[in-house]
């Protein structure tokens, strides 16, 4: 538990004069998401400790350092969580999980980490402390800068603490596995989705479907009689290694994820491999295709695609329209006018 | 301005617009000079009514050139004065463009152009099994467009959403005409979130022409209960112990009892009208899980003072519990001339300190306040009932409301949770941000509108406004309500 913002602040207001380059870490464990790392590192890693929580608000205040696992374990005692499941990789912390806008399987059916979150309080490229948002559920007062700097890799300002909106764990879950082929289970999953019923993940690997519900005891009980299937074991620990990369599928080279509308009819049909969750809408691909094919076909589908963990990290970033690219540069100038933070992590031109 | 840069700004125009486009006269001005919050009024120079998007930029590009402002007006029925005119601009209808451009009911979304009713969008869905979530009380008349620009929410967000958490994409016009593509088909977009930026931006950073919205699948089953309680402070102890047990609700509402007695009146809901408050909780979902759910939230209640607990027995019953609620607004205005309906969201454990506390100014400036409230997401409307035909009651109705909205800040809440700021809480603004926060603020506004056209004077105010007020917020060096602690 430490409030180490004044020096940071101090750091980005002398940064700022002096046009140095600053590279905001924390834990470094989404590190390999950076197009580039370049300037003087600054740690967030040091400004830790839940700020408020309490349950009946569903609302935790949290300094950017703070690890995903500390966070959960304290909402866990009230029978809380993050709802967006915010990949955790290898000790990632919170300000890394919104400055990412990394979600997990449960993504579809709660919403993403942009979606939960509330307020945040930053350090802009002048060094100004700046409290956006709030902590409460609604707030249209001013423009909504929170979320903006949710996914946008820090490069607009550095997360000093975040307000996120959290949710009740479901009474109970439950994971039954279905073998289907991949044209089968994207129609099925889609088709799950259209009616109402407690799904909470999906995922479809090696003709394996399998769906999470989760709920009411009674509830998950009814619809799991309805949906059919076989249970598995050790249920939780797979939607941990979908949500943490740690099953096998991400374990070598590199892969794409494509980002898709969910029922798009199965993408790739040459020999690649595979790994389909959130229902439908996100992809992850093997594949020898090239990169201008797939993002074409991503692009075709209505989504677009990005490739990790490929050592040049060309194709790690689907590029933006040339307008996209000219407002995201006048936003990049809004927010840092001297380019100080995480020059070229996020594009090149940022 | 004078007649010959409106005569030279008709000629331009006229080139793309027909005549019946371009509205001057006073008569057909008029139904143009205020929003919902009808206190405040406006003639505009100019209406355009485009039905093009070629003519949206043409007049976009004309105003630009000849730097004159744009006020884009959707139904126009916000509650801020978000759509106000301004006297020497040109306000931009987009009233006609209201068709529902697709539906795909495999990927459960709809492309609908920006005057498209919200209701409508639920209407078009209904028979595929779907439905669009956010339902502001106005969903009736209201229309997508304005829903973004307000981030609209409703009685149902807290379980799905505000409108932010239910589009995908959106098709934008800046300033000069230029289109920009914003958002995906799939349930995110690569670069920044320019989505939720846009979402709630009020009409200052583009002119949305197309939105894709999601639609969720209809609840298999939703049941309703209504619970009396014989003070505010247990009823909010009871949302948040509904809350404590691990239920979201599909909707969470709250009434005191002038509310109460007012829809009582109206619509004849069944309502107790000696409760000094009611809690109607909707749950819904499978026919299972809403069974379990209904044990739990009964026991709840009686554990927490309800004096009475009724569940509606079937969905006629249902519609009544809720038509009281959504009548609520115009139910208390037949208790007086006018009413002013304010916004702000709180913390929920500050509920009684803050009810009590409105009581308290209500009776300081002896105008009656009702009090409906988002109770599950902390957003209270209070209702300031007035009469614009006395003098001065209009501007003590404005005080008073200004200081519950300082009373929501002070409390660690905001001054608007869902009708947005517009020209209504410009004031309040600076109540809630510092300089810096507000000059961000501006900065963005220039990345998109450099000339500061579109909408001027809303929503975030000039820092030297907020400086010559100060001396009316900072009294004696002391912040409004000083016994209250800040965070």
């Amino acid at each position: 538990m430490h409030d180490t913002a004044q020096q940071l602040i101090e750091t980005v207001t002398c940064a700022h004069r002096d046009k140095q380059s600053l590279s905001i870490h924390g834990s470094g464990s989404k590190s390999f998401l950076r197009l580039q790392d370049q300037g003087k590192p600054l740690s967030t890693l040091q400004h830790s400790g839940i700020v408020a929580y309490e349950p009946t608000e569903l609302v935790l205040t949290v300094r950017a350092g703070t690890t995903i696992a500390e966070a959960e374990s304290v909402l866990r005692k009230n029978g809380q969580m993050l709802a967006f499941e915010p990949p955790e990789f290898n000790g990632g912390t919170i300000g890394g999980a919104i400055a990412s806008g990394l979600s997990g399987p449960r993504r579809p059916w709660v919403g993403a980490a942009r979606d939960f979150v509330l307020g945040t309080r930053i350090i802009n490229g002048k060094g100004e402390d700046l409290r956006l948002g709030g902590q409460v559920m609604k707030n249209v007062a001013g423009y909504d800068i929170s979320r903006l700097m949710t996914g946008a890799y820090g490069v607009l300002g550095v997360i000093l603490e975040v307000s996120i909106k959290v949710l009740p764990q479901p009474e109970t879950e439950v994971t039954r596995v279905f073998e289907l082929s991949v044209e089968k289970a994207i129609r099925h999953a889609s088709e799950l989705s259209g009616v109402a019923n407690p799904i909470s993940a999906t995922c479809w690997h090696q003709n394996k479907l399998m769906i999470r519900l989760s709920g009411t005891e009674t509830g998950v009980k009814q619809a799991s009689r309805i949906l059919g299937g076989e249970p598995i074991q050790d249920a939780d620990n797979f939607w941990l290694s979908i949500r943490n990369h740690t099953h096998t599928f991400f374990q070598q080279g590199s892969f794409w994820r494509l980002s898709v509308p969910p029922a798009s009819p199965h993408i790739l049909h040459d020999s690649s491999e595979q790994l389909i969750d959130w229902g439908g809408s996100q992809r992850w691909l093997k594949t020898e295709e090239s990169p201008e094919n797939i993002t074409q076909k991503a692009l075709s589908a209505g989504g677009y695609a990005e490739q990790w963990h490929a050592a040049d990290r060309a194709n790690l970033r689907h590029p933006l329209q040339k307008n996209i690219m000219q407002i995201h540069k006048k936003i990049k100038q809004a927010f840092d006018p001297e380019y100080i933070f995480n020059p070229g992590t996020f594009y090149n031109y940022l | 301005m004078p007649s010959e840069h409106l005569k030279s700004l008709l000629s331009r125009l006229s080139r793309h617009l027909d005549k019946s486009q371009l509205l001057t006269s006073d008569e057909a001005l008029a139904p143009y000079e205020c929003d919902g919050l009808s206190a405040y009024r406006q003639r505009p120079l100019l209406v355009a009514l485009p039905d093009t998007i070629e003519q949206i930029q043409a007049t976009l590009r004309t105003c630009y050139d000849m730097d004159i402002p744009v006020v884009t007006r959707g139904a126009g029925t916000g509650l801020s004065g978000g759509a106000l005119p301004c006297k020497d601009g040109v306000v931009l209808s987009l009233a006609k463009f209201n068709k529902i451009l697709d539906i795909d009911t495999q990927n459960r979304t709809a492309r609908v152009q920006p005057g498209v009713r919200n209701l409508a969008i639920t209407e078009a869905a209904t028979p595929y099994g779907l439905y669009y979530a956010p339902d502001p009380s106005s969903q009736i008349a209201c229309s997508i467009g304005g829903n973004v620009a307000e981030n609209a929410g409703g009685i149902h967000c807290l379980k799905y959403g505000l409108t932010v958490h239910n589009i995908l994409s959106i098709e934008l016009l800046t300033i000069d005409g230029e289109p920009l593509s914003v958002g995906t088909q799939a349930l995110d977009h690569p670069g920044f979130d320019l989505l939720a930026l846009l979402t709630g931006s009020e009409g200052m950073l583009g002119v949305i022409i197309e939105i894709t919205v999601k639609l969720l699948p209809k609840p298999e089953i939703a049941r309703v209960l209504m619970a009396s309680f014989d003070g505010v402070e247990r009823a909010g102890d009871a949302v948040a112990a509904i809350i404590g047990s691990g239920i979201i609700p599909g909707g969470l509402e709250m009434m005191d009892n002038p509310a109460i007695r007012a829809a009582e009146d109206f619509v004849h809901a069944g309502y107790p009208v000696d409760a000094s408050a009611i809690l109607l909780c909707e749950l819904d979902g499978t026919a299972s899980e809403v069974e379990g759910q209904i044990k739990t939230v009964r026991h709840v209640l009686a554990e927490n003072g309800a004096t009475e607990v009724r569940i509606a027995g079937d969905e006629q019953e249902r519609m009544a519990f809720w038509a009281g609620r959504k009548a609520a607004f115009p139910a208390v205005g037949r208790l007086a001339p006018d009413y002013y309906c304010m916004d702000g969201t709180i913390p929920r454990k500050h509920l009684g300190r803050v009810l009590k506390h409105i009581d308290k100014l209500s009776r300081e400036y002896g105008l009656p306040v009702a009090n409906v409230f988002h109770a599950g997401d902390g957003n209270l409307h209070p209702l300031i009932l007035y009469d614009a035909n006395q003098q001065g009651q209009l501007r003590l109705a404005e005080k008073l409301g200004a200081q519950i909205l300082e009373l929501c800040v002070a409390v660690g809440g905001t001054i608007t949770g869902e009708h947005g700021v517009g020209m209504e809480k410009i004031d309040q603004m600076c109540v809630q941000f510092q300089a810096t926060e507000l000059a961000q603020f501006h900065a963005v506004k220039d990345a998109f509108d450099p000339k500061r056209l579109l909408n001027p004077g809303k929503a975030v105010p000039e820092l030297h406004r907020c400086a010559e007020l100060g001396a009316m917020h900072v009294h004696h060096g002391q912040l409004p309500h000083p016994e209250i602690e800040r965070f």
